[in-house]
């Protein structure tokens, strides 16, 4: 009896347990969802007020503007990702070569020291950062392209790179030193050199890994508001170099939403602003996802 | 057992949430104005220790957003309500009344190696609106200007907007700047520079001008003699073309403690304060306004 007894309360346990799992893993989907719905709801009435053409085919984003209000917000998905492609330009190889440096080359006394230094860097807040970009890196950009000031978009990647190399180096660097020392064996048995190893064998081995940091990373300097808000200037016109002061997507909806009327048109064409940033680091993730299966596939 | 208890443990609570209620004063808005009420409701604070007075900044906009969703005591403002949200105010239920405490010359600044230094207000409206956009135009060497601006949620951009750029868009090339302080600092960097700020940032902690900066002399126009807003006969006699009331809104008539701190701010040692943090003090019709408020 109560064996039979023990029995059931055993199972009914073990059915209790898992949907618990089952349940968080559903609160992710759901969240995710939510937001998207939330972002669409709030933002379409906009959408449909305006159309598609004020909005993506208009440089100009002026919503408080005396003589007419306008809500172009091609300048901003521009300035977002030049700041983006700058930021993985500066970042991706000095990533790698950090991650190569320490997974591979760095003595373990080395090591120790350099890995806490990294993970310390991606603690710093984001206001910090973007206050050395107004102090430090601002005023060093404008002495070497001799312009006025260095409030701009070559700040922002400098700064944003700086963000996203902690990201980037440790997850790299988790990918190389997993790479089976067989691997390593058999090239160098085969009389490659440790560099000609490092390069033609082991970073290839790990490139998933890699990837997986660089969009990782490149999400992070997409989302980042507090740094390109105060170094790069926001200035609302559309940049056509990298001297140019620009302002991102994420800076306008963070200056804006403090000040709008809660359902008006302004308000709503910011919630625009962050359904297409959502969908943008949405494509981001999924192509990185896709790359990733791929290149799975590839070594198998 | 435990109900009881929990029941009159948040009974004790809600007791005190209110008997505290009456001295918490939420005040939210400007940032040109942040120092000086901060400044202000510190010294309150000391005289009156069971006071107790938040101050935070965001912009002219936010804070008057605040007031309209009654969710502060007090908005502080660069700029005069517009019509647009009194009218949203009274939908909500919500009276504001205006109150000023300060008067600002509000300040046009360039790199202090920058030769020129005196512009009249139709030059200025047309550097920020673009049509000018070289030094060597209005008498300075060839180089292209750099516009250093408020954001748009700023009490001082609004401002602006309406006295200087006469009701017209700014450039689009105008850089957004993240406070009065962030201007200076751009300012004072960069040579081509040209921004607005209120007139207590242009100076340091020890009350003396920014080194590197250069605090424009204005004229009302081409005929007139232009002027400086650092001596304060020019922004009380009203010479200085570009001088403008520092406002704070409450949800009807001051009543209690803010009626007491407003007092306080309006009386002769809040005014000393105004002036040591380089703002004027009230006077002329704006006195007669501050009546109306039931000061």
């Amino acid at each position: 009896m109560t064996k039979t007894l023990k029995n059931v309360l055993w199972r009914f346990q073990e059915k209790a347990i898992e949907n618990f799992f089952l349940t968080n893993g559903f609160i992710a989907i759901i969240i995710l969802l939510g937001i998207f719905s939330l972002l669409f709801i709030e933002g379409f009435p906009a959408f449909r007020e305006l159309g598609f053409k004020e909005f993506f085919l208009n440089a100009r984003w002026d919503p408080t503007s005396p003589e007419r209000e306008s809500y172009g917000i091609l300048a901003m998905v521009v300035s977002t990702l030049m700041v983006t492609l700058g930021a993985m330009v500066i970042a991706v190889p000095v990533g790698i070569a950090c991650a190569a440096y320490i997974a591979d080359v760095a003595s373990p006394r080395m090591r120790e020291i350099v890995k806490p230094v990294i993970e310390i860097l991606a603690g710093i807040p984001s206001v910090v950062v973007g206050f050395l970009g107004i102090i430090v890196v601002g005023p060093l950009i404008a002495k070497i392209f001799g312009i006025s000031n260095g409030l701009n978009a070559i700040n922002g990647s400098v700064l944003l790179a700086i963000m996203s190399l902690p990201t980037i180096i440790s997850i790299s660097e988790d990918a190389i030193v997993s790479v089976p020392q067989e691997f390593k064996n058999a090239s160098l048995a085969l009389g490659a050199n440790r560099w000609q190893t490092l390069i033609r064998v082991t970073i290839p081995s790990a490139m998933s890994g890699i990837i997986a940091s660089v969009m990782l990373g490149m999400g992070r300097a997409i989302g980042e508001t507090m740094t390109v808000l105060m170094a790069c200037g926001n200035a609302p016109a559309l940049p056509r170099v990298f001297t140019d002061p620009i302002r991102t997507m994420t800076a306008t909806i963070a200056i804006e939403l403090g000040e709008t009327v809660q359902g008006g048109l302004h308000y709503r064409s910011l919630f625009v602003i962050a359904f297409v940033l959502f969908l943008m680091t949405f494509l981001v993730n999924l192509v990185s996802d896709i790359v990733l299966h791929k290149y799975q596939k590839v070594q198998q | 057992m435990k109900r009881p208890i929990l029941a009159l443990s948040l009974a004790i609570l809600l007791l005190a949430g209110n008997s505290y209620a009456q001295d918490f004063i939420q005040i939210k808005g400007s940032d040109t104005l942040i120092n000086l009420v901060q400044r202000l409701s510190e010294v309150y604070m000391e005289e009156n220790p069971n006071m107790a007075i938040a101050v935070t900044g965001g912009g002219s906009g936010v804070g008057i957003a605040a007031l309209i969703a009654d969710r502060v005591e007090i908005a502080d403002a660069s700029r005069p309500m517009k019509d647009k949200e009194m009218t949203a105010a009274k939908e909500n239920g919500v009276i504001p009344y205006e109150i000023v405490i300060g008067i600002d010359g509000l300040s046009v600044i360039t790199n202090g190696a920058n030769p020129v230094k005196s512009l009249t207000v139709e030059q200025i409206g047309a550097i920020f609106r673009g049509e000018i956009s070289n030094w060597k135009d209005v008498g300075g060497p060839a180089m292209p200007i750099s516009l250093y601006g408020r954001q748009a949620n700023s009490g001082t951009y609004v401002f602006f907007q309406e006295y200087v750029l006469n009701n017209k868009d700014y450039s689009a090339k105008m850089k957004h700047m993240n406070g009065n302080a962030q201007i200076v600092e751009g300012i004072i960097a960069d040579k081509a520079g040209i921004g607005y700020v209120g007139i207590g940032y242009v100076y340091d902690d020890k009350g003396n001008l920014r080194e590197g900066l250069n605090v424009l002399e204005v004229a009302k126009d081409a005929a007139s003699e232009p002027v400086t807003p650092l001596l304060d006969e020019n922004v009380k006699s009203g010479k200085y073309p570009i001088a403008r009331a520092l406002y704070q809104y409450t949800n009807g008539k001051p009543k209690d403690a803010v009626k007491a701190f407003i007092a306080f701010e309006l009386g002769a040692e809040g005014q000393k304060i105004v002036q040591e943090m380089s703002f004027y003090p009230v006077s002329g019709e704006y006195l007669e306004q501050n009546k109306k408020a039931g000061f």
